[in-house]
């Protein structure tokens, strides 16, 4: 058995520890944080140069080939370092869901655009409430073009496309939905930023009136690609969860160590130490399950959709739980807008809800455990 | 990233599995199978009988305690070939119960400081089952703190004279050797007076009670100590070094993996499966869902947990302190999971009969037992100092006794 990454697995996320260290520090988050950039184009164009907004893209589509384990420990740097970009729409969902549905023409002209740090991606899902579902969405595909507005869309005001889950059957069944690929540069939507609990990250509505769209993938096939997306998504973005829970945990531990109450270390009583130590608990549950996912993932195995869930309940907790905690430790300094805790906090509760909420997860790791169990 | 064998532990484990398809006791297969829970119930056989026997084939065939060195009974095996072995034995494992506590702690304390001559007469006969062994270190005024114990040694020629008390030990009624820790001077401070033993505990003046538990039942001793006499032959390490003779001790019970932690979802996944509520199954149930698939999630996480212990086994490495979670997060999960369970029974949870709507009154067994699993080897709260202190590097606590004579310490509250 050798479940770890590999040795050189394990240095590209040194390599990239080092990296978003350089250039991804609180001081550069909080400039988007503060709302004077609306992503850090710099770290943006720096990710592209070292490759790894490409990391798992084919060679032939000018990405690195290297492979999903790659990208999960890019991930967790990633969220280690909350990193004020647009990462997860563009590499986890858009690219994900090209490589999954796209043509060949459609993966020519994205893919490379999205390698080489020109092209931000996303997916236009949700409409408003409410988790991902087929009954959820309402927005139209006729003749060519989309009709109907959706929000949040992650990143959609500095996005250059989408991919847009549309209807376009009634009959209360998934092939009722299908894929459509959006240019969002060609005119023919209207874009407007909505404020949001995680600035570092923003959100949209997009209105879609007679927009030109082209399919993405077969008629009907939507919300099966769509399911997939989201599995593959839900792995990646856990490991962003535990890059996060392990920082908050790492800053907590820290501030209890430098900070003196009552003439001795605040570390020292136990009350903050168990609270710690559950992180530590938290954190390591999320790490193993998403492992698990990354295995799954990387293998294209049959066991994705339940270690897909698992990873995402799992990590959505720990993050939740270390964020909230790490504030705890640090006592009212923590909730000051000077310190960082607050930045994990929002990540931790936005992420929570991006590809549908817990209990939205809770509910899949249920179905999916009763489906193997009956198989 | 793969769960595949490497080809020297495959060969292992084909010759494993072919030794005990042809070795194992078939006929308890069903029964073990059946027995969850860490609760093993055998209708015509003794566990302790039935135990010795598989224990005495496993040793003739070279499979007992396999980590060991094969002159003290061992097979001398890697880490990773103990956990396949384990893996292999599968529910006959179970069997192994009465020998976990010799195999585990006294046998590796003997090891590491015990004359050449105690361990070629001892360690043989407690790895092949012939001789069971168990652990006598806590006691009624000593849980946590182990170190403020009182059982006293006394040097008296060349023997020591041991009076006092031990509890919690399990398996003493049917134990051949004991491991004891014994202050044998009080004029120190704790962790300074205290000596390491071993003694036979036929021995006169060695007098074992049951405890009635909460739970009803009795699995665990109390051991009382009138003028017992140990030859200073069966000491273990310097007199006064005891304390740092019982960390390898407790070092080497954290050692073993805990894959075989019962957490009850599995239990709990089928009985929500099969629960008919008003409004329909309880495993439809949106905030039943919620609790399961959490619950499922962390011991998911704890399964893979494990896995990422043993490859790093595997690859020849120490494993790192990731494996120390897991008592902590099953025993916690054993109780809510019974509490849910009978919650979901409404009125009827209070009835532990065996009818079949309490599906054997099991998930009212677990709540009774679950607090055991919070306590013993080390509490929820000790754990998560541990966790704290060796894994988070957090100061430890302040220790008002530490340089206080043991006999200057207060003995009550109030």
């Amino acid at each position: 058995m050798n479940f770890d990454f590999s040795d050189d697995q394990k240095q590209l996320r040194d390599q990239a520890r080092k990296f978003l260290t350089e250039k991804c520090s609180p001081k550069a988050v909080r400039v988007v944080l503060d709302g004077k950039a609306p992503y850090d184009k710099e770290l943006w164009k720096g990710l592209a140069e070292m490759g790894f907004l490409g990391v798992a893209i084919p060679e032939e589509f000018g990405g690195a080939g290297a492979g999903h384990l790659e990208l999960c420990v890019i991930a967790e740097e990633m969220g280690r370092a909350n990193a004020p970009v647009p990462f997860s729409s563009t590499v986890y969902l858009a690219a994900e869901a090209l490589l999954i549905a796209g043509s060949d023409a459609q993966r020519k002209k994205w893919l490379p655009a999205i390698a080489s740090g020109e092209a931000i991606g996303t997916l236009a899902l949700f409409e408003g409430k409410g988790n991902p579902s087929p009954k959820n969405v309402k927005l139209t595909a006729a003749n060519g073009v989309l009709n109907g507005v959706k929000k949040p869309v992650a990143d959609g005001a500095i996005a250059d496309f989408a991919v847009v889950a549309a209807r376009n059957g009634s009959s209360g069944r998934d092939s009722d939905i299908s894929l459509f690929l959006v240019d969002l540069k060609a005119g023919g939507v209207e874009v407007k930023s909505l404020t949001n609990l995680d600035p570092t990250r923003g959100q949209a509505e997009i209105t879609f009136e007679d927009t030109k769209a082209e399919p993405l993938g077969a008629a009907g096939e939507g919300w099966s690609i769509l399911t997939q997306v989201l599995d593959r998504a839900a792995v990646l973005c856990a490991f962003e969860q535990v890059g996060g829970s392990d920082r908050a945990l790492e800053m907590g531990r820290d501030y209890a160590l430098d900070r003196i109450a009552f003439g001795r270390q605040i570390g020292s009583f136990q009350a903050v130490k168990h609270m710690l130590a559950d992180m530590y608990v938290s954190a390591t549950l999320a790490r193993s399950n998403s492992y698990y996912g990354a295995w799954a993932l990387s293998t294209n195995a049959a066991e994705l959709p339940e270690a897909a869930a698992a990873a995402r309940i799992s990590a959505t907790q720990a993050f939740q739980h270390c964020a909230k905690n790490n504030i705890q430790v640090h006592g009212g300094m923590g909730f000051t807008w000077e310190f960082d805790c607050h930045m994990y906090y929002r990540r931790a509760n936005a992420m929570a809800l991006g590809l549908g909420s817990l209990s939205y997860w809770e509910d899949q790791l249920i179905d999916r455990m009763r489906k193997k169990n009956a198989a | 990233m793969n769960f595949d064998d490497t080809t020297q532990e495959a060969a292992f484990r084909e010759t494993a599995r072919k030794w005990i398809d042809a070795n194992a006791p078939r006929e308890l297969h069903a029964e073990l199978s059946k027995s969850s829970l860490g609760r093993i119930r055998l209708a015509q056989h003794d566990i302790v009988d039935v135990g010795k026997a598989w224990q005495k084939k496993k040793a003739e065939g070279g499979w007992a305690c396999l980590h060991w060195p094969k002159e003290y009974g061992g097979r001398g095996a890697t880490p990773i070939e103990r956990v396949i072995w384990q893996q292999e034995e599968g529910v006959y494992g179970k069997l192994t119960q009465p020998f976990q506590i010799g195999e585990g702690m006294c046998g590796p304390t003997v090891m590491a400081f015990g004359s050449e001559d105690a361990k070629r007469r001892y360690l043989p006969k407690l790895a092949s089952g012939e001789e069971i062994w168990c652990q006598l270190f806590s006691e009624p005024s000593a849980g946590s703190d182990v170190a403020g114990l009182r059982t006293r040694a006394e040097k008296k020629g060349d023997n020591w004279i041991v009076n006092g008390q031990k509890i919690w030990t399990s398996g003493a009624h049917y134990s051949d050797y004991g491991l004891l820790i014994a202050r044998t001077d009080p004029n120190v401070p704790k962790h300074k007076g205290l000596t390491m033993f071993f003694l036979d505990m036929k021995s006169e003046g060695v007098e074992v009670r049951p405890i009635k538990q909460a739970n009803g039942m009795q699995e665990f001793n109390e051991v009382y100590f009138t003028d017992v006499v140990i030859p200073d032959s069966q000491r273990l390490g310097a007199v006064g070094e005891g304390w740092s003779v019982s960390l390898t001790t407790l070092m080497n019970e954290r050692m073993s993996i805990g894959s075989r932690l019962a957490t009850g979802v599995p239990e709990m996944f089928e009985f929500c499966s099969n629960l008919m509520l008003e409004d329909g199954l309880a495993i439809d149930d949106p905030a039943v869902r919620s609790k399961l698939a959490s619950w499922a999630a962390k011991s998911n996480g704890l399964k893979y947990t494990s896995y990422r212990t043993i490859s790093a086994l595997s690859k020849g490495e120490r494993p790192g302190p990731e494996n120390s979670i897991g008592k902590l997060v099953s025993g916690m999960m054993l109780q809510d999971i019974a509490t849910y369970a009978m919650d979901l029974q409404g009125a009827a949870g209070v009835l532990t009969g065996s009818d079949e709507e309490t599906v054997q009154g099991q998930f009212q067994q677990m709540l009774l037992s679950s607090p055991s699993m919070r306590i013993a080897g080390g509490t929820d709260e000790i754990l998560r100092n541990i966790i704290a202190e060796r894994v988070l590097g957090l100061p430890g606590d302040i220790r008002v006794d530490k340089d206080v004579p043991y006999n200057k310490i207060p003995t009550k509250g109030r």
